[in-house]
């Protein structure tokens, strides 16, 4: 496994960077839907920001990623097992393949133990691989039905709940999920789209300079990543630091009752449906402000992530092609001055 | 002109300018690259027919780098590797089996039939690729034009480097009598060329210019430009190595030509003698009008020319027919629901594992307990398990439907029955989510039938493809339920349930043959879709409904409804009744 390209040496897509800093700041956004072409670098950016964050800490050995201060409680019991053993680990980035099964998923009886031994031990699986860091799916629209739902139940309650073979476990599994997909491919059910977070659309870069600066830099990043990685440290350290910073000030950033008004008022505007949304919504403007380092939300937060938090959401209305993405930065313009 | 547009020929071509010889050199070429086992190149896509030329190709590759060939029957399984069910209960201790992807390493993975790859190989074998696996040699067999075509992953396919196409490859039949020694990559002695000075901004432009969107390509391209120099061993990039990629990573992704450029006569008729340029366009020849308005730099140009020699076979006619083509989309790869694997669980039952079928492991010891007494004791004392008592768990995967409408796109109701039947699709779709239904639709009007939504499941994509959708003309009646008996038959071998809903007002009045009317000529394709099998609707939406609708109807063994105020919900609602 070679060393992950540079966070901040990715060119352009300053959405998608935008959502995931603001993911990795606020957790309980709930994950990030990313619609876009092939080739845009978002397995990319995934990885690199799982890379970028500082390594975390373990109790020793634990196969679900335990951490120490946590006191959910562990199948394996590895407190007790590992006492204050702490390992450091880096986060974890697991890549779900399109056709993994519900057991590699989920995790199931150990065949090899059940067999050799009898013993009756679980096998964790994918999602506890996941626990504590990002788990990505690419084509999340081309993934059978049913395990999206289980993805999604998982992801949102932070816990996996296995009752199979005999088993019932029950183990801690909270990741930042990272969906993509092409809409040109199929289209996923409304349902689950509501239930992603954010969601950006990501297109090829069609700037020729942009292009060229991909090309160049992926080929010296080729050559010698150790030196590309070195050029990049500087900005890595400070994307690195805004985090650690945004993620200690946001349970002090203040949300002003007109905030939350003005955040109803856009939902309406644009017909987002349900509470989720609106939710979603100020969390996610929370998290830029915690990011830019205010004390208060400000409209201009709330304006800056109206599109990510809402497009989504939207209704869908057969007769009416105007793209979500027009609609929201419409009402935004209305509701929210220059 | 014609010279100018075709510019010098690129050095890549040593044995001549005969296309069928410059692929089979860039084919040797690629082998030779690939020998060299460079990371992140991926592989080969290589689109060829099973033949000599094939294994002429495969027997060179096989001099260079070890090969092995992914077997038919593997699944995730094989890949990865697992535990040996039979050697472990025949041993009674687990025996690991390792996976290929493992036992590889780096070496070289060939794919025959990558079209028919299950997404979720497809899928498995692309994480590998990004995690720096092996190299891939896809061997595309698809015949290109076929109905129902079948691609390779375009996951897949975008992360392979070398693009090949063997299919108009001939090869002197003395050369393939003489066995694979005369297929050996010969040494590379072409001239290096100046060097570049800027490879990377070359070749990002010159992917702009072909149309190529993904930014994957030009990226490849600059690694596949650096190895071929390696290769050479030279330290800088020259005009040589950026010739090399163009024509094995640009050229094959290419969707159009360069602006600015006429597409030069098609390939398929290389004996033509190319018009003989006017004299007095000679003298033009340094007149600024004539250059493109932004002058690439002369490295682009470079790749540009040797682009061309390499670029997909049908594109040019696509240009000569004023479309451009599309870049290759997401195939279906094949996919099937096999119910052993995949949906929700549904119970177990006897079989052994393996196929992606799993073992059922509590079924199968409740199957083996009532034995023990009667079986000799194992030595050890373990349960004693034998191959009939394997019980692997059975899934329910629920049969996907495809709509396949039929449109009459013909006389001056056309307009109102199209943009019915539009509102229908969109309508169905929009709904579709639950039950991951697709639509497709041909129309027919004036003398053939065509498909102008091919089965999608996307909204976005149906709703760009029938906005440019006309009307007016005759009624070929007989071509529209042929054609849509042949998506639906398509449909169906694919796995999935199609309905065939035909729009029209039951008057055919183009097609057949002599002596044998349009309207007999529909009642005997009518009849030869009725014996399909294939669940079908007629709509008929003329203002007073006549016998022939009805009769067309009942040959297809098709539900007729009659539907004089033609409007989308009522279509969606006789569909539904259908398709329950």
């Amino acid at each position: 496994m070679k060393a992950p390209f540079p966070f901040s040496a990715i060119v352009g897509q300053s959405e998608m960077k935008q959502a995931l800093l603001m993911a990795a700041v606020e957790p309980r956004l709930g994950g990030v839907m990313v619609f876009g072409d092939r080739g845009t670098g978002k397995s990319t950016a995934v990885r690199a920001l799982a890379a970028l964050l500082p390594p975390m800490k373990i109790v020793a050995g634990c196969r679900y990623g335990c951490a120490p201060a946590d006191t959910t409680p562990c199948p394996d019991d590895c407190r007790k097992t590992a006492g204050k053993h702490v390992a450091e680990v880096p986060v974890p980035f697991v890549d779900l393949p399109l056709g993994a099964t519900e057991d590699r998923v989920v995790g199931s009886l150990d065949l090899e133990r059940a067999l050799a031994t009898g013993e009756k031990r679980f096998e964790p699986g994918l999602l506890a691989k996941a626990n504590r860091g990002f788990l990505y799916i690419d084509e999340i629209n081309l993934l059978e039905d049913h395990l999206v739902d289980l993805l999604l139940d998982v992801a949102v309650s932070g816990q996996n709940l296995v009752e199979r073979e005999g088993l019932s476990i029950r183990h801690a599994a909270r990741f930042i999920l990272v969906g993509s997909g092409n809409p040109e491919e199929g289209e996923l059910r409304p349902q689950l789209l509501d239930r992603f977070g954010l969601s950006v659309d990501v297109r090829t870069p069609t700037d020729l300079a942009d292009r060229i600066e991909i090309v160049k830099r992926c080929d010296r990043f080729d050559r010698d990543p150790v030196g590309f990685a070195a050029q990049f440290a500087d900005q890595e350290a400070a994307t690195l630091a805004g985090i650690a910073k945004a993620r200690k000030k946001l349970p002090d950033v203040q949300v002003p009752d007109a905030m939350l008004e003005l955040g109803s008022r856009l939902c309406q505007a644009v017909g987002a449906d349900g509470l989720r949304g609106e939710l979603t919504l100020l969390r996610a403007a929370r998290a830029t402000a915690a990011l830019a380092g205010k004390k208060a939300v400000a409209p201009v937060h709330v304006g800056a992530v109206a599109a990510l938090a809402l497009r989504h959401r939207l209704r869908r209305n057969v007769l009416d092609d105007t793209g979500s993405t027009t609609r929201i930065t419409r009402a935004v313009a209305e509701l929210i001055p220059a | 002109m014609i010279d100018a547009i075709l510019g010098p020929a690129p050095a890549v071509v040593t044995a001549s300018d005969d296309p069928s010889a410059v692929r089979w050199s860039l084919a040797l070429k690629a082998i030779e690259i690939l020998g060299e086992a460079p990371a992140g190149l991926g592989g080969i896509l290589l689109r060829a027919r099973p033949g000599p030329v094939r294994d002429a190709w495969a027997a060179a590759l096989a001099m260079v780098a070890p090969v092995r060939r992914l077997p038919a029957s593997a699944d995730a399984e094989a890949l990865d590797g697992g535990l040996d069910l039979t050697a472990t209960l025949a041993a009674g201790r687990p025996v690991v089996k390792p996976g290929l992807l493992a036992e590889i390493g780096q070496g070289v993975l060939l794919v025959p039939m990558a079209e028919r790859l299950s997404q979720a190989l497809a899928a498995r074998l692309a994480t590998a690729l990004d995690e720096g696996g092996p190299l891939l040699v896809l061997l595309d067999e698809a015949d290109r034009g076929a109905e129902g075509e079948e691609r390779v992953a375009a996951a897949l396919a975008d992360r392979l480097a070398i693009h090949l196409d063997l299919t108009e490859v001939r090869l002197p039949m003395a050369a393939l009598l003489a066995g694979e020694e005369a297929f050996l990559p010969e040494v590379d002695d072409m001239p290096a060329g100046a060097v570049v000075d800027d490879p990377g901004t070359a070749l990002a432009s010159a992917a702009v210019m072909l149309g190529i969107d993904s930014i994957r390509a030009p990226i490849q391209a600059q690694r596949l430009a650096r190895a071929h120099a390696a290769l050479a061993g030279r330290m800088a990039i020259a005009a040589a190595d950026i010739e090399a990629a163009a024509a094995l990573v640009l050229g094959p992704r290419a969707t159009r030509l360069p602006p600015g450029e006429a597409p030069p006569p098609p390939e398929e008729a290389p004996d033509q003698p190319p018009e003989p340029p006017p004299p007095s366009d000679d003298s033009s020849d340094d007149s600024p009008d004539d250059a493109p308005d932004q002058t690439p730099p002369d490295a682009t140009d470079i790749v540009l020319d040797a682009a061309q020699t390499a670029l997909p076979p049908g594109l040019l006619d696509a240009l000569a027919n004023g479309v451009q083509m599309k870049s290759p989309g997401g195939g279906s790869s094949g996919a099937k629901l096999r119910s052993l694997t995949s949906g929700r669980p549904a119970g177990v039952r006897a079989g052994a594992p393996g196929r992606g079928a799993r073992l059922a492991l509590i079924e199968t010891i409740k199957t083996a307990a009532p034995w023990q007494k009667l079986r000799p004791q194992r030595a050890d004392g373990r349960l004693s398990i034998r191959h009939d008592d394997l019980r692997i768990r059975r899934f329910v995967a629920r049969a996907e439907s495809t709509t396949v409408f039929a449109v009459d796109a013909s006389g001056s109701a056309a307009f109102a029955r199209l943009s019915e039947a539009k509102g229908a699709i969109e309508l169905l779709l929009a709904e579709a989510y639950v039950k991951r239904a697709e639509v497709a639709l041909v129309a027919f009007r004036g003398d053939s039938a065509a498909i102008s939504l091919p089965p999608t499941r996307s909204l976005a994509r149906a709703k760009r493809e029938l906005a440019a959708l006309a009307g007016g003309g005759g009624t070929p009646m007989a071509a529209g339920i042929d054609l849509a008996k042949k998506v639906a038959e398509a449909e169906r071998a694919r796995g999935r349930t199609p309905l065939i809903v035909i729009l029209t007002d039951g008057r055919a009045n183009v097609g057949g043959a002599p002596g044998v009317s349009p309207q007999e000529a529909a009642l005997a394709s009518a009849r030869a879709l009725g014996a399909t099998g294939l669940a079908s609707v007629f709509i008929d939406c003329s203002a007073r409904p006549r016998p022939e609708g009805a009769a067309l109807a009942a040959a297809m063994g098709a539900r007729f409804v009659a539907l004089p105020r033609l409007d989308a919900k009522a279509v969606v609602a006789a569909v539904k009744a259908v398709a329950g």
